[in-house]
């Protein structure tokens, strides 16, 4: 008797399961932090319930791989290019089709195949100590190879992504040769053995180790807001140079999300990514993370609305996925830890 | 002399009982995601094999294994005096040193890692203070390559060396005190005695826990992937991820498994050629000498200096930084779930240890040794391997449930993967070795002439097991579950990889700040890992000393 009775309960557990319709299932290599207080938001406008793993990209990316048609994910968010390329390719994704999201995200900022959407935008451009670097001497992420550079250059390891996409979009522009060439002399450059990650850059140029970093806009801005005195210090010593305004302009990358290939709840991911695109929540990641907007015109926060307009690289993403593997191996060749 | 000096004991050959079939079961379970490593490297070929050859390889060999000889002379040389003065010493603070030095145990290596560059970064407050000074560069300079190789040994000695202060501590109060007392009749000095009765009885106890560390390093990821040092770890992710080339990191994993399992081998040499049995214990105090003067204030650093700087510096910081800077969320459901997985994860590692330790007593054929010594190799993979290694079957097996029951109009799920159970699992892949060192140390100093006895009174073998062994073997039980809930507290990649939907951990939450560059907000979760970490350090310590006082 007690069994049936427990049996009852665990089908009824599961059918209610099924009832509730209204839900989405998120895999966010974005931090639960950051993408939480968004996600709520989006529950109370829709009713629709978001449940979340919060995780690393590429470790969410495998899973839902192995998972295959069980997989319970129907929205995989990440951050940059190479990683939500490094979806398409793994072939966890269908085609996201929203006449709304095709009409507010420039095309450059989604994947030609519709894999991926763009949903937030960073820059990565050169920081440089005010007090010891005149501005005028600098001009290009290629020019950081010049002689004149020698032991003054800080940036984080080859492991990271945000600098295999840097090195991808080179490849891009100027070609796998003279991107290796380059960056076998860009290593030579370095102050220090890359280590830590952007913000130790920003730090480390301040504290006079290093002249010029190269890191992303957000975590410059952050600085600008930290509670800690020091952190603001950081900020103040540091002027922000957009580089190859020349020429292609300041390389830009994206966080963004993908529609998973199998997944049961299309509707609300379609309505999620579309409430992501929306002025409110645009301004939401302006806000709490100092990002740029993908949708032109959506407001950005005052601390990067002082770092100045830029000129961005027109490169369609695309691009840094399809050459990650080569500036992987080529930084590897370069001695670049 | 009471030093019963047996080559290997045997029972006789036996018809395999229930205890060995589960116990061959429960290792094949185990040794599941090793063999997927080992499947993947055998039968698929790596795309970027030749590459890896020629430009990283040697830096991961090189690193990992510079890093591990650091780590092992580092935990022996801060573990193994500390354990000898406060077992054979008395000085001020003695009672209290025992068991503080046990407290770095509750240190995630990362989180000590993420302190310590906060605090010793060339921005950071020491070197822009020593600046400000004038400091010397030859002072400056061993602090600024905190990211660096011996940065991360030391990172990782002082977290790990209570592993092998607190086997050795063990062996020394469980040896026999007429065992020395013979020595100095023989007319040995005290410092003779040490060298030739003391430390090779504990051999096998300081050998296994400096294992437990190198093997604990070279499946460290978190610290050498903060601090930008190459090592096979890194280099499997790596490769996993970055160059997309399964076969390529399964290389580089069962090159690293090879690797751990020669250092096992070599350590079961050791042991297998003699085996010690010791009669009850004598109370050790008698044998105590008080230390005065200089020679107390030295045995008080030295047993005070790894303490602080594993456990109470970093606190401060961490606390400092709490107090005045972090903002974060409520820790109340974190800290919760956190205790209860680390809770029953425990429980459940440390019964199917007891079982395999079991099997082993009462079945000693070689083969059957081995099947443990294989298992036992999930320590040494890191734990996002042992991840993947979870996942590729588990998921596959998902797939083909799902697609079964489609017929029946089932909509696909997931039924195993994504659930806490399959989390357990992989803890009980990764630490039951560590489970299982306790157990079998703890089984080995049983005389087996107990069992004999035992059974000649009739009694069957899980009586045997019950009524004698669990009994003597209380103190090993209880520290296996002590030291793989704190394990399972601190672990972060299989955690972040199996986890189901909004589930999250202490250390998940840690992680997901300073994967953000956001340290100083890591701060609060970070301490309360460390707190809830701390609950069973202490009880560790006495159950310890209760064992050997009772």
């Amino acid at each position: 008797m007690m069994r049936f009775k427990l049996v009852t309960v665990a089908l009824a557990g599961l059918l209610s399961q099924a009832v509730i319709a209204s839900q989405v299932n998120v895999y966010s290599a974005r931090q639960e932090s950051l993408i939480k207080p968004l996600l709520d938001q989006f529950t109370s406008e829709t009713g629709v319930v978001v449940n979340l793993i919060a995780g690393n990209g590429n470790e969410l990316l495998k899973r839902m791989q192995t998972e295959g048609i069980a997989s319970p994910a129907d929205v995989f968010i990440t951050v940059d290019a190479g990683n939500l390329h490094a979806a398409k390719e793994a072939g966890v994704y269908q085609p996201i089709q929203s006449a709304l999201l095709e009409q507010r995200i420039p095309s450059k900022l989604r994947d030609l195949d519709g894999a991926w959407v763009g949903l937030t935008q960073r820059a990565r451009p050169i920081f440089y100590a005010k007090d010891r670097v005149d501005p005028a001497t600098l001009s290009t992420y290629e020019a950081l190879a010049d002689e004149a550079w020698k032991g003054r250059v800080c940036i984080r390891s080859s492991g990271n992504i945000y600098n295999q996409s840097l090195v991808a979009s080179m490849i891009e522009h100027t070609g796998a040769e003279a991107t290796r060439q380059w960056a076998t002399a860009f290593v030579k450059n370095f102050a220090r053995k890359p280590a830590g990650g952007d913000t130790d850059q920003l730090r480390a140029v301040a504290a006079g180790q290093c002249d010029v970093a190269i890191s992303n806009t957000y975590y410059y801005g952050r600085l600008a807001d930290s509670a800690k005195p020091e952190d603001r210090k950081v900020y103040d010593a540091l002027g922000v140079f957009w580089p190859n305004q020349a020429d292609r302009g300041v390389h830009i990358n994206v966080s963004g999300a993908v529609l998973a290939k199998h997944a049961k709840n299309i509707a609300e991911a379609l309505q999620l990514m579309e409430f992501m695109a929306s002025d409110q929540a645009q301004a939401h990641y302006a806000r709490i993370n100092h990002e740029y907007p993908v949708v032109p015109g959506a407001p950005i926060s005052d601390t990067i609305a002082a770092f100045g307009p830029f000129k961005a690289d027109d490169l369609n993403l695309t691009a840094l996925g399809v050459n990650n593997r080569r500036a992987v191996q080529l930084m590897d060749q370069a001695g670049w830890q | 002399m009471a030093i019963a000096h047996v080559s290997r004991v045997t029972f006789g050959r036996r018809r395999p009982n229930g205890f060995v079939i589960t116990a061959i079961g429960a290792a094949l379970c185990v040794a599941l995601p090793v063999l997927v490593v080992l499947g993947f490297m055998l039968f698929s070929t790596s795309e970027s094999w030749s590459h890896l050859v020629e430009t990283v390889l040697w830096r991961y060999i090189l690193h990992s294994v510079l890093l591990s000889v650091t780590v092992a002379i580092g935990v022996v040389m801060i573990g193994v005096p500390a354990a000898w003065l406060i077992s054979f010493y008395a000085f001020p603070g003695r009672r209290l040193l025992s068991w503080l030095l046990l407290l770095p145990m509750a240190y995630p290596a990362y989180i000590l890692a993420y302190t310590y560059t906060g605090l010793l970064d060339y921005s950071g407050p020491v070197l822009t203070w020593m600046r400000n000074i004038d400091a010397p560069t030859w002072v400056m300079w061993p602090l600024l390559e905190i990211r660096s190789i011996p940065g991360a040994a030391v990172m990782l000695s002082l977290v790990l060396y209570p592993y092998v202060y607190l086997l050795a501590r063990a062996a020394f109060l469980e040896q026999a005190a007429n065992v020395m007392e013979a020595g100095y009749s023989l007319g040995q000095t005290r410092s003779q005695v040490f060298l030739r009765v003391v430390i090779p009885m504990a051999r096998p106890a300081i050998v296994a826990g400096t294992l437990l560390a190198v093997m604990e390093t070279l499946a460290d990821y978190g610290t050498v992937e903060f601090f930008g040092v190459q090592t096979f770890t890194t280099g499997i992710v790596r490769t996993f991820y970055g160059l997309r080339d399964t076969a390529g990191a399964a290389q580089l994993a069962s090159i690293l498994l090879g690797f751990v399992a020669l250092l096992v081998i070599l350590e079961r040499l050791s042991r297998r050629k003699i085996q010690y049995y010791s009669d009850q214990n004598r109370r050790l105090s008698r044998l105590a000498v008080t230390l005065t003067g200089w020679r107390a204030i030295f045995a008080m650093v030295l047993c005070a200096a790894p303490m602080m700087l594993g456990f109470a510096l970093p606190t401060a910081v961490l606390g400092y930084w709490t107090l005045f800077y972090a903002e974060g969320g409520a820790l109340w459901s974190l800290t919760l779930n956190s205790f209860v997985l680390a809770g029953i994860a425990s429980l459940v590692v440390v019964g199917v240890a007891l079982v395999i330790a079991y099997a082993n007593r009462l079945y000693p054929a070689p083969w059957l040794s081995n099947v443990t010594t294989v298992i036992g190799l999930g320590y040494a993979l890191p734990g996002v391997v042992v991840a993947i290694g979870v996942l590729i079957p588990f998921g596959a097996l998902d797939q083909w449930l799902s697609r079964g029951l489609m017929a029946f109009g089932v909509e696909p799920r997931l039924w195993i993967s994504g659930s806490i159970g399959l989390l357990i699992f992989a803890y009980t892949v990764r630490f039951l070795a560590v489970a299982n060192g306790n157990l079998v140390s703890g089984l080995s100093r049983i005389r087996p002439s107990l069992d004999h006895s035992g059974r000649l009174l009739g009694r069957t073998q899980s009586q045997v097991l019950r009524q004698i062994h669990v009994p003597l073997m209380r103190g090993s039980v209880l520290t296996a579950i002590l030291i793989c809930f704190v394990d399972v507290l601190k672990e972060l990649p299989a955690t972040l990889i199996l986890r189901p939907f909004d589930f999250n951990t202490l250390a998940v939450r840690v992680y997901d700040l300073a994967g953000d560059e956001r340290l100083i907000d890591a701060a609060p979760a970070s301490l309360m890992i460390i707190a809830v970490g701390l609950l069973p350090v202490i009880l560790l310590n006495r159950s310890v000393h209760a064992a050997n006082h009772d």
